[in-house]
């Protein structure tokens, strides 16, 4: 048994260095902050979800508003593609309270291999012209600008994208993480959109996926302030560190490593944790 | 007035963002060191589900613990307008393609809504 006081000062502690990683390596607080919570404080998975949510739409949220403003996010684009994923954020919400926990783990522990394996592949800037007639009926065509000038792209295989983003809320919702990895995969390799345009692009729709679960969250009672609190400040601290420290370095290649090799660990452990009925 | 254009949107919403996540993230600092202030002695227990505390899990609820300044209530508040905060987003974005005469992105925002509208429900009933 830990006083307040104590707790709070670790997870807010922990919560830093989650958004500190998450954000260097382009994952997400959440990622850190669940496996934290529940196998080494033992704090139950729902409250743990919850915190996590709470934490995503402040990190995604803060940093939209900045990627927004340079003109690289494809709004209309997120807007559409939100349909998607709000739809399945609110199914992995209500279905979140029929499975059982432990399964809640093994699925955690699956989703996070799978990202950190992805965010490891090299990423090249693909530029698509093909005309595609989903995506010019629905405007997704787009530019963004970039060092050598605006830059004109093309969206293709819309329904594969959207129904890829179904799945990513699915999971944001049921997880309480943001799933961005499942977002840039959908953009990047279905939809073919440049890198810069879907990271952006994925990051502005977390907020909302992870809010139209969070309203089912906040009824349900899985979100606790007290525990919230300390999550969602320390995690929004630790990003903007996180991107204060990406202005300045050139290659976090080496960090990605260092990332994944700890996602494996933490990724292992939930997973054991979750079949031994711990969690 | 000239025509509102992506870029008024783009301004707008990311101005939106920020203030919804500097505001809320402020409330729930203040709550945070009430609480800590009043409650930190306490033992912690997060280890079995058991929900939240009733004043913190309704409207009435929560306006009252700001009233007394309740630390618990104070958070949650906040974190109620952080996730408001997209949300509000989303409707301005509506606004947004009505201004610009995109009838067709007017009715997908307003598809958005909707759906976490229902969601809002569905988890009520729950």
């Amino acid at each position: 048994m830990m006083s307040v006081i104590v707790l709070t000062l670790i997870i807010f502690i922990g919560s830093y260095f989650a958004g500190l990683l998450g954000s260097l390596t382009g994952l997400g607080g959440g990622f850190v902050i669940i496996p934290l919570l529940t196998l080494l404080l033992h704090v139950d998975i729902h409250y743990a979800i919850g915190a996590s949510l709470v934490s995503v739409i402040a990190t995604s949220s803060g940093s939209a508003a900045a990627y927004v403003k340079e003109g690289i996010t494809n709004i209309r684009l997120g807007m559409f593609l939100e349909i998607a994923t709000t739809a399945g954020a609110m199914v992995g919400a209500l279905i979140a309270v029929y499975i059982p926990t432990s399964f809640i783990a093994v699925i955690f522990g699956i989703i996070l291999i799978t990202s950190a394996v992805m965010s490891l592949r090299k990423k090249a800037e693909q530029i698509v012209l093909e005309k595609n007639k989903l995506a010019e009926t629905l405007k997704l065509n787009s530019s963004y600008p970039t060092a050598n000038g605006t830059v004109a792209y093309s969206v293709k295989n819309v329904g594969g994208g959207f129904f890829m983003m179904l799945f990513a809320g699915i999971i944001s919702g049921l997880l309480g993480i943001g799933s961005g990895a499942l977002k840039v995969l959908a953009m990047d390799t279905v939809m073919r959109i440049p890198f810069k345009v879907s990271t952006t692009t994925s990051n502005f729709m977390i907020g909302v996926t992870a809010a139209a679960s969070a309203v089912v969250y906040l009824q349900r009672g899985y979100i606790d302030p007290g525990l919230s609190m300390p999550v969602a400040i320390g995690v929004l601290l630790g990003a903007l560190s996180g991107s204060k420290i990406l202005v300045h370095t050139s290659s976090s290649g080496w960090l990605r490593w260092i990332f994944a090799i700890v996602v494996t660990f933490l990724a292992s452990q939930m997973i054991y944790n979750g079949f031994m009925g711990k969690i | 007035m000239s025509r509102f254009k992506d870029t008024d949107m783009q301004a707008v919403i990311g101005w939106i963002l920020r203030v919804g996540v500097l505001l809320s993230m402020s409330i729930i600092f203040i709550g945070g060191l009430i609480y800590l202030y009043r409650h930190g002695q306490a033992t912690a227990n997060y280890h079995t589900f058991k929900g939240i505390p009733d004043f913190v899990h309704s409207a009435p609820g929560i306006i009252n613990g700001i009233i007394t300044l309740r630390g618990q209530a104070i958070i949650q508040a906040g974190i109620i307008l952080l996730i408001a905060t997209p949300v509000i987003r989303v409707v301005f974005s509506a606004i947004g393609f009505v201004l610009e005469k995109d009838y067709l992105y007017t009715g997908i925002t307003l598809l958005v809504l909707l759906i976490i509208f229902a969601s809002m429900l569905s988890g009520h009933a729950g």
